[in-house]
């Protein structure tokens, strides 16, 4: 027998893995020397971590509390004018860190690079707005989308979510379709929390059917008058059953006690 | 229904026409659908289509209105997110009575696509819909389509606000519960 893995959090582990499948990599080269990069290597110097080349463009693993440093050295001295993006990758459930990217372009060189670092939950980075004009809204969104704050940042609101939106939806642990502020918001909103048993849940099923509804839909195995009550009959047709159907606003099942 | 051509040798010789008050009402009121001019998202490309000359949305008395004060259709075309449903269900308010709502296309009508957290799942949790009309995007003849059933529903209704019936909607959980109005 095949040893018990757990497969209800599969946001944090992959549900299946293949013994023998190795995940494509891209592979990386090391800095050359006497090219552009190696010179932009050199002038960063021991803010450098960590640098080699990834599909012709130069990766730096430089210091969270550097980064304003860094971008300022390869904006000033190297070229690198415009930063093109800027977001970072929830790591929290593997290494228990954010990993930050900056990208960034050099113009006359026709250059690229990345500079990546890591961050713990609840640490702070520096804005780089003072540099790059486009580091605004990009910030803004990772503020928004990771709940990451941006120090000394002139306008430091959610750009895409709403201001009183709560939980932040790329981590890793937000769920597809939103948690319970998230599934009861525009009611709350509108209405008010009182509206939540009138309006009722979300339909999370587009399929959904309600054989007793005869005003949206037609009753299988029956012709029924529009609008007409059926909700205390009993009987069923015999090609019809409800253990066919699936039930998709269901909760999935918690099998860790099985372990 | 009011008759175009009066028939004088039968009316005793007079330009009389005999109706109720309802049929002359409605008459009036789906010969000349006004909706409001708010698109949200691909739905609405459609949309503006239908009002164009291709397919002349004004031969059929309808014209968009910039205003909500001046429309009484409300054709939600596309994705709502429920960072806008406030500001959609506001637009309806604005909107002076009477006034009709057609859900346009998957999104409004269910979420579509979008199962997600950021997406209102069906306009109708804000807004009463009277007409919902499905496809991904639905071309400008379905749109007219049910521009066409909104006004055959106008003309079977009372002209009277007040005698409308409240329909109940019964959700997936089973529990009856009364129509947003």
């Amino acid at each position: 027998m095949r040893k018990y893995t757990p497969k209800d959090n599969v946001q944090a582990k992959a549900y299946y893995t293949d013994r023998f499948w190795v995940s494509p990599r891209v592979p990386q080269s090391p800095v050359e020397e006497g090219t552009h990069f190696a010179k932009v290597v050199e002038t960063l110097g021991t803010q450098c971590r960590e640098a080699y080349i990834v599909d012709g463009q130069l990766v730096v693993h430089i210091d969270a509390t550097e980064n304003f440093n860094v971008m300022k050295t390869l904006k000033e001295q190297c070229g690198y004018t415009q930063c093109s993006e800027q977001s970072a990758v929830d790591y929290l459930a593997q290494d228990g860190e954010f990993e930050l990217f900056w990208q960034l372009l050099n113009i006359d060189e026709a250059k690229r690079i990345r500079v990546t670092t890591r961050i713990k939950q609840g640490e702070a980075i520096e804005s780089i707005e003072k540099l790059y004009r486009s580091a605004n809204f990009a910030e803004r969104e990772l503020f928004d989308m990771f709940g990451i704050k941006v120090n000394n940042h002139p306008f430091l609101k959610r750009i895409l979510m709403p201001d009183d939106w709560e939980g932040h939806p790329l981590l890793k642990t937000y769920p597809l379709h939103g948690d319970e502020f998230a599934s009861w918001y525009e009611v709350d909103k509108i209405f008010g929390k009182e509206y939540r048993d009138i309006i009722g849940p979300e339909n999370r099923d587009p399929a959904m059917i309600d054989r007793y509804d005869t005003k949206r839909f037609s009753r299988i195995g029956y012709e029924v008058p529009f609008a007409a009550d059926y909700t205390d009959e009993e009987q069923q047709p015999v090609e019809y059953s409800d253990t066919f159907l699936v039930d998709y606003n269901k909760p999935s099942k918690t099998l860790d006690e099985r372990k | 229904m009011a008759q175009h051509q009066v028939n004088y040798a039968s009316a005793a010789g007079l330009p009389i026409a005999l109706t109720s008050v309802d049929k002359l009402v409605n008459w009036g009121r789906s010969n000349s659908l006004w909706p409001l001019t708010y698109g949200l998202a691909c739905c609405a490309i459609e949309m503006m289509a239908s009002g164009a000359s291709r397919y002349d949305f004004d031969r059929m008395g309808t014209i968009f209105r910039a205003s909500p004060r001046q429309a009484d259709v409300m054709i939600l075309a596309g994705t709502l997110s429920k960072k806008h449903a406030e500001f959609a269900r506001r637009l309806y308010d604005q909107m002076t009575e009477p006034k009709w709502v057609i859900s346009m296309g998957s999104c409004a009508n269910t979420g579509g696509m979008f199962n997600t957290y950021a997406t209102v799942q069906g306009v109708d949790r804000i807004i009463p819909v009277d007409i919902y009309l499905p496809g991904c995007a639905p071309r400008p003849e379905t749109l007219q389509y049910a521009l066409m059933m909104l006004q055959k529903k106008i003309r079977r209704e009372s002209a009277d606000m007040k005698k409308r019936p409240i329909q109940d909607l019964t959700h997936q959980d089973g529990k009856k519960r009364a129509r947003l109005i």
